[in-house]
Formats: structure tokens, C-alpha cells, sequence
């Protein structure tokens, strides 16, 4: 018996060689893409419970179109088709859940494949990417579209009273600010993602708890509404409080699960901070002066664009270097 | 008691459970032994027997050469078989002395004369250190006493005793708190009385309540020692890391402790010199644990330095079918072997065999730029960057951001979900860069 041992682990000479850590975590590009998916859950099922079946099927059509692009460019490229790490149906299901629940399903699909053609493929795939895919995809329905894309339809348990418009459009337009509880549970008009600050939050906190989500963007971007938001409304009580800039819209979603894409947001704890804190800046002055009454899509893209030179001016002190101005 | 830290870092699973409560126990002899006469940085130790000869237990076999060195001493009697080319656990081969045991001599052993450690002074702790053949145990096997002769213009105010062992698997420094504290704190004196430091202290990482509890209670009353307990994180045991827990100072890129004033040793280190100057033991027996889950009875060990790893394995039961990889050293740093041929060496700390589960491969991806390597390097410094110059033979650039300062401790690799070889494509970028630094100095002179 012991010489067989002997000679069996003599025999297994070719044992991986391969040089240090031999231990890894368990993630991987694969896992991490579901975990978002699976993050998503709460937001997915406040969409069904206040909108109805219908979102099930822009939600599936922006997914397979996702999928489906992902698939057809890589195929055409040569290149290894990697439809099922799951960074596809992430692209489609996150576009699907910034759309207004009664958005047709042909102009989903449009906004799917521009999604990841234009945001993702054509910088050369999964990593390679500047913009945000399904706020590009997003940025493009809206142009495209301009009409559809605003027009939005009452939640299932609307009290009466509460219009169809979301609360940011009833505050620009008419003047009208919508109370905090239904924006927190989501019985509000708006995008189906953007309904329930709840639900979202529950995702982004599930994300946070992972270690997926860096919490330095989500939480810098709420102080920065806080600062720069409360610095409006403290100069007119006419704009809206905080708060309200919080609840309201898409921040919240914007805050956990779009301005935290780790392709296109900073890799240095340093620069998430300034990341987050600039797309409040931005989204205040969008909110406050702009044409449109909501703007986190444009205020995360135009920060996207920052990411590169962000990483490079918050490059983090070496460890015990004397602090010197580096060229 | 204060929970001391460092920023950055990852939590390994542990895997102590297999081993930390085994007591250490003695292998037998093997049949033959290589001693590689390096078994320490800096230049190798010059042979003192010749092919025939017959040795005793400690008897010195090779000389040390040059400041950085360190003697070899035999851990068995017998006769000297061969001198030449060995494989180490390094994976190059060496020059070393094959010994073949012979029963009859066993008995004879060579010692050194007992010192008092009460009267004992610097100069002769620090001989008998050097005479005695101890290196560092943590893994680097630096020569011990060269860390006990700092030069006259740097002022040490502390000892640290690494207690973290932050390697995941690894319980040997815990069995030596456990099983041997009284040696350990009396090696810690000697160290402090060798560099004239009123300050000694034990940092242990939280995950050991059992060793905190048990040394806090042996330095009651003493003055100048404390127990620092530390988080429990990879890689605490760090010298950089280590320093900055429990004294809060940074040691700078390209400096040594001493420049902050403190000295590191390992706790085998410290049970090394009690035993070389309390009862004239040279160093001829490596602690270590075997452990992992393709072993099939995990062990701490006491083997004697020169016993090829196979005879390790095979005292524990041998492999089991699923085991894929045999590391020396620690999950983290250690080194995959090819040849169980090769030695354990003065300094070895650990033999792992894992398994497939344990070693858990996902297939590459392209660097999805999540920040997770840059937040977690201890050192601060951008391991996905440092990583592409090197990939793109980009070597000034990759000078430029640091990447000497790298202490390739493998976090970033471990932490990677995009499953770079992170550390790998460093490791190999940094060694371009000091070749590239040395013929610049070269050119220069």
C-alpha cells in the first residue's frame, strides 16, 4: 500500500505548475454579470407589479436583441461568442428598465442593438468600452423618439390625483411636487426601473454587501446631490429639496446601477468620488436649467467621458512615498 | 489591545481548520538528504566536506561566505554521497551535498556550547545567531543576524514578532505559540538584548484568540513586551504591512524597516535563537505544515532540513486522486513544484497539495476595469496598470509607476474576476525594470 502511494504520486510529476497566488477568489466576469442581473430582481418585479404583464415583454425583447447583436457582431468579427457571460442581458435589461412601460417593442429592439453595437462592440467588446452601452442605447431612443420615450402611463395603484407624468416632469411643467412616500414604494409614473426607490435600493445595498458595487460612487453621488442640490434650494425654496432630487427620477437607479459599471467608471477609490460628485453637479444644472426635466442619463455619459483622465490625475500614493508633485 | 491594520488587502478563505490543532511531529529520518549550500540571499556557502566523508548530526558542512550568507549544518549522520547540481524547491537546481544516513553514527551530535541567556551580550548573541546557521523562517530566509547588525546610524526602537501567518493553510508559527511560548518570548529578549530595544512586540491576527490569550498572559508583568492583536487579513504578515499596524509608520519605496526604526522576525526565528543559545542547538530542523486538501493526513511537521518533499508526503499518507498541485510555501506566495525530488529547505514553511475545487481556474477576460486589484493592493499601487505596460514591454513607464516597490504578494491576482495573471505579468515586468536599472548604473560608472 505504501509503496503504491509512492509510485503514484511519483508518476504525477506533470502537477500544475503555475507560478503564485495558487488560490483565487470566486468571482468571475461570468458571476459577477448574473449577480447584477440577479440584483435587478426587486426592481424587475415592481415593474410587473405596478405596470403590468406588458414589461415582461419589453424586458425580453431588449434582452434577446442584446444577446442576439452580441452574438452576430462576434461571430462576423471571428471572434470567441461570448453571449452567455452574461454582460449582454445585462446591457438589454438594464435599457429595457429605463424606458417608459409603454414603450413599443420595436423601437426596444432598435435600442438594444444600437445599445451594444454602438456602446459596446464597436470599441472592440466587453472592457474596451468609454460610454455606458444601454445609456447609449437610451441616448439614441431618445433622439430617435423623442415623443414615445416621454410619455408615460399611470402605475396600477394610482391614487387619484396623481397624474401620469413622473414627479420631475409634474414639478418642471406644472409646477406640482409629488409627496415622498409613493416616489420611496413607487407608485409613481416614470421608467419602469425608476419607480420604486425601494426596490433599487434593495439591489444596490444586495450589490454593496457583494463587493460588486463600490459604495464610494453610490454614496458620493447622494452627498453630491445633497451639497450641490441643497445649495439651489437653499438659494430659492422654489427648486426642489434634496430629497426630493434623490427620490425622484432615475437618480437612484442611475446611483447603483448605472454609474457603477465598472467598465466605465474609475478604478481608483479616489475617482469614484470625483466621479459621482461631478455627475450631481452635472445632473443639478441639467434638472434645474435644462429643457428636460430629468437628465441622469446625459449627466453619467458626459462623466464616462472623464473616466480615463479621472484614473489618471487620482493615481493613489504609493505606499510610504513622500507626497511629490509627479509630471 | 488594539485591532491594528493596514489599507487594502483580501480575505482568503483560511483553511486552519485542517491543521491548527495537530501538535507538531518528529519525521523520521530519510534515507538521504540534499543541502543546498544556499539556503539564504547573498552568496553560497563554501563546502567543507568532501565526497566520502562521514558527518554527525550538526555538523558544519559548508561555510558562510560574504556578509548575506549563512553555514549549512547536516541534519542526520552518514556519508557524504555526491556534491553538485540538485533541484531546489525554487525549481532551479543548485549545488548541494547529498548525505546518505548511516544508523551507526546516529547517536553523536554535534552541539554548540550552552550560553546563559541572563549574561549573554549583544555581540555574542549575534555570533552565536550567525555560527548556528539561523535564517529567517518567514520565507525570504534572510540570515538573521545580519538583521541583528543594523548599521551604527540607524536607531531601532521596537521588535515585532510576526505572529500573522496571514498564508491561508499555514499553522505553523500558531503551533509554536501554542506549544512553545516560553522559547518564544526568550528568543524575543535575545533579539531585543542583541539590538539594545526596550520595546518588543507580538503582532497576531485575530483569528487566533487561543495564541493571543496564552502570550498576553506570559508577558504579564514584563515590561517592554505587549500582544498586539491584528485584523485578520492577507497580507497582514507583511513586513510594510506589519509595521504600519502596529507602529503606524510607512516604511518608504526602497527602504528597509530598520529606516523606520524596527526589526521584524519570524516567531520560528525566535524559538531558532533560544534554542541555538540556550541549549546550542544549530538550525537542522524546519517546521513546517502539510496540509491542503489532496493531502490525505494533514501534519505540522518537524522534518530535517535536506528531506526531499516526497519523503514529507509520503509520512502523511501520500496524495489524494483528485490533487493537482503541490506548492512550497504558502496558497499565495509559495512555489508549484515539478520534482519531488527537491529539498525541504531551512526556511520552508508549509508543503500544500490542493485540488482542482480548492485552486478554483476561470477562463481569462478581457480587464473589465473594475478597480477591484487597485483598491486592494496593500502598496497603493495600480496593479491593472502595471500589468499592461508590462504586457506592452512598456518598461519605463512601468518603472515610472512604481512597479519595483511590488512586494508580489499576489492580491491582485487573487482578487482579479477578470482572472488576469495580475502579480504574474508584474513579477515579470519588475525583473525587465532591474535589469534595466542595473545597466544604467552600469553605464554610469
Amino acid at each position: 500500500m505504501e509503496t503504491t502511494t509512492t509510485t503514484e504520486t511519483k508518476q504525477k510529476v506533470y502537477f500544475d505548475l503555475t507560478t503564485s497566488p495558487h488560490l483565487h477568489s470566486k468571482w468571475s466576469t461570468k458571476k459577477v454579470m448574473w449577480f447584477v442581473n440577479l440584483a435587478l430582481a426587486p426592481t424587475i418585479a415592481a415593474a410587473l407589479a405596478f405596470f403590468g404583464i406588458y414589461q415582461a415583454l419589453i424586458m425580453l425583447t431588449a434582452i434577446a436583441f442584446a444577446v442576439g447583436t452580441e452574438a452576430a457582431i462576434q461571430s462576423i468579427r471571428k471572434k470567441q461568442v461570448t453571449w452567455f457571460d452574461g454582460s449582454a442581458a445585462l446591457t438589454g435589461l438594464l435599457l429595457a428598465l429605463t424606458l417608459p412601460p409603454n414603450f413599443s417593442l420595436s423601437a426596444t429592439a432598435i435600442g438594444s442593438v444600437v445599445a451594444i453595437g454602438l456602446g459596446k462592440q464597436i470599441f472592440g467588446g466587453l472592457g474596451y468600452n468609454i460610454f455606458n452601452p444601454a445609456l447609449v442605447g437610451r441616448a439614441f431612443l431618445q433622439a430617435a423618439f423623442p415623443v414615445q420615450i416621454t410619455t408615460w402611463m399611470k402605475p396600477n395603484f394610482a391614487v387619484d390625483g396623481i397624474t401620469s407624468a413622473t414627479p420631475l416632469a409634474a414639478l418642471k411643467f406644472d409646477k406640482v411636487f409629488t409627496e415622498t412616500t409613493p416616489m420611496i414604494l413607487g407608485n409613481i409614473g416614470g421608467s419602469l426601473g425608476e419607480t420604486s426607490a425601494i426596490a433599487v435600493l434593495l439591489g444596490g445595498i444586495f450589490l454593496i454587501a457583494v463587493g460588486i458595487v463600490n459604495w464610494r460612487i453610490p454614496l458620493s453621488m447622494i452627498l453630491g446631490m445633497i451639497i450641490f442640490g441643497g445649495i439651489f434650494w437653499l438659494i430659492n425654496p422654489q427648486y426642489p429639496t434634496p430629497i426630493f432630487h434623490i427620490l425622484a427620477g432615475s437618480f437612484l437607479f442611475g446611483a447603483m446601477f448605472m454609474a457603477t459599471d465598472w467598465v466605465t467608471s474609475p478604478i481608483t477609490n479616489k475617482g469614484m468620488w470625483v466621479f459621482g460628485l461631478g455627475i450631481s453637479l452635472v445632473l443639478v444644472i441639467i434638472r434645474i436649467y435644462g429643457g428636460l426635466p430629468e437628465g441622469v442619463m446625459y449627466s453619467i455619459l458626459f462623466m464616462n467621458g472623464f473616466v480615463p483622465l479621472i484614473n489618471k490625475y487620482t493615481v493613489p500614493r504609493t505606499f510610504g512615498a513622500v507626497k511629490e508633485n509627479k509630471k | 489591545m488594539s485591532i491594528g491594520t493596514f489599507r487594502g488587502g483580501v480575505h482568503p478563505p483560511e483553511f486552519k481548520e485542517l491543521t491548527e490543532n495537530c501538535a507538531f511531529e518528529t519525521i523520521p529520518n530519510p534515507e538521504e538528504i540534499i543541502l543546498p549550500v544556499s539556503q539564504h540571499l547573498g552568496k553560497d556557502a563554501t563546502p567543507q566536506v568532501k565526497k566520502g566523508d562521514d558527518v554527525i548530526t550538526g555538523q558544519l558542512v559548508a561555510k558562510a561566505e560574504g556578509f548575506i550568507s549563512a553555514p549549512v549544518h547536516t541534519s542526520v549522520a552518514g556519508k557524504v554521497l555526491s556534491l553538485g547540481k540538485e533541484i531546489t524547491p525554487t525549481g532551479f537546481p543548485k549545488d548541494a551535498i547529498v548525505i546518505k544516513t548511516n544508523g551507526t553514527l546516529e547517536g553523536e551530535r554535534f552541539r554548540l556550547s550552552p550560553l546563559d541567556p541572563e549574561t549573554i551580550t549583544p555581540d555574542e548573541i549575534r555570533a552565536r545567531v550567525a555560527e548556528a546557521g539561523i535564517v529567517g523562517q518567514g520565507g525570504a530566509a534572510f540570515p538573521t543576524y545580519v538583521k541583528l547588525s543594523p548599521p551604527k546610524d540607524k536607531i531601532i526602537e521596537v521588535v515585532i514578532l510576526n505572529g500573522c501567518e496571514c498564508e491561508p493553510y499555514l499553522t505553523r508559527d500558531y503551533r509554536f505559540m501554542i506549544e512553545r511560548p516560553d522559547d518564544l518570548i526568550s528568543g524575543l529578549k535575545l533579539i531585543m538584548k542583541a539590538l539594545g530595544v526596550k520595546r518588543g512586540v507580538i503582532g497576531i491576527e485575530d483569528n487566533k484568540p487561543e495564541a493571543i490569550k496564552l502570550l498576553s498572559d506570559k508577558i504579564l508583568g514584563e515590561t517592554g513586551l505587549e500582544v498586539v492583536a491584528l485584523k485578520t487579513k492577507y497580507p497582514q504578515g507583511a513586513e510594510k504591512m506589519l509595521i504600519k499596524a502596529v507602529t503606524g509608520k510607512e516604511v518608504p519605496p526602497g527602504k528597509l524597516p530598520m529606516d523606520v526604526g524596527a526589526v521584524i522576525q519570524n516567531i520560528g526565528t525566535a524559538v531558532a535563537i533560544h534554542d541555538a543559545v540556550v541549549k546550542g542547538e544549530v538550525l537542522t530542523i524546519a517546521a513546517l505544515t502539510v496540509s491542503g486538501k489532496g493531502i490525505k493526513v494533514p501534519k505540522n511537521l518537524l522534518v530535517p532540513v535536506g528531506t526531499p518533499i516526497q519523503n514529507v508526503i509520503d509520512f502523511c499518507g501520500g496524495v489524494t486522486e483528485d490533487a493537482v498541485k503541490i506548492v512550497v510555501g504558502g496558497p499565495m506566495m509559495g512555489v508549484s513544484q515539478f520534482d519531488l525530488h527537491a529539498p525541504v529547505m531551512k526556511a520552508t514553511s508549509g508543503i500544500l497539495v490542493l485540488t482542482k475545487e480548492e485552486i478554483t481556474e476561470n477562463p481569462e477576460t478581457p480587464c473589465l476595469r473594475c478597480g477591484q486589484c487597485v483598491g486592494a493592493c496593500p502598496l497603493n499601487l495600480m496593479p491593472t496598470k502595471l500589468s499592461r505596460y508590462s504586457q506592452l514591454q512598456r518598461y519605463e513607464d512601468a518603472e515610472g509607476a512604481d512597479i519595483t516597490v511590488c512586494m508580489e504578494c499576489g492580491t491582485c491576482a487573487y482578487t482579479c474576476p477578470a482572472n488576469i495573471p495580475l502579480v504574474q505579468w508584474i513579477r515579470l515586468g519588475k525583473q525587465k525594470v532591474l535589469e534595466m536599472q542595473k545597466e544604467r548604473a552600469a553605464v554610469t560608472q
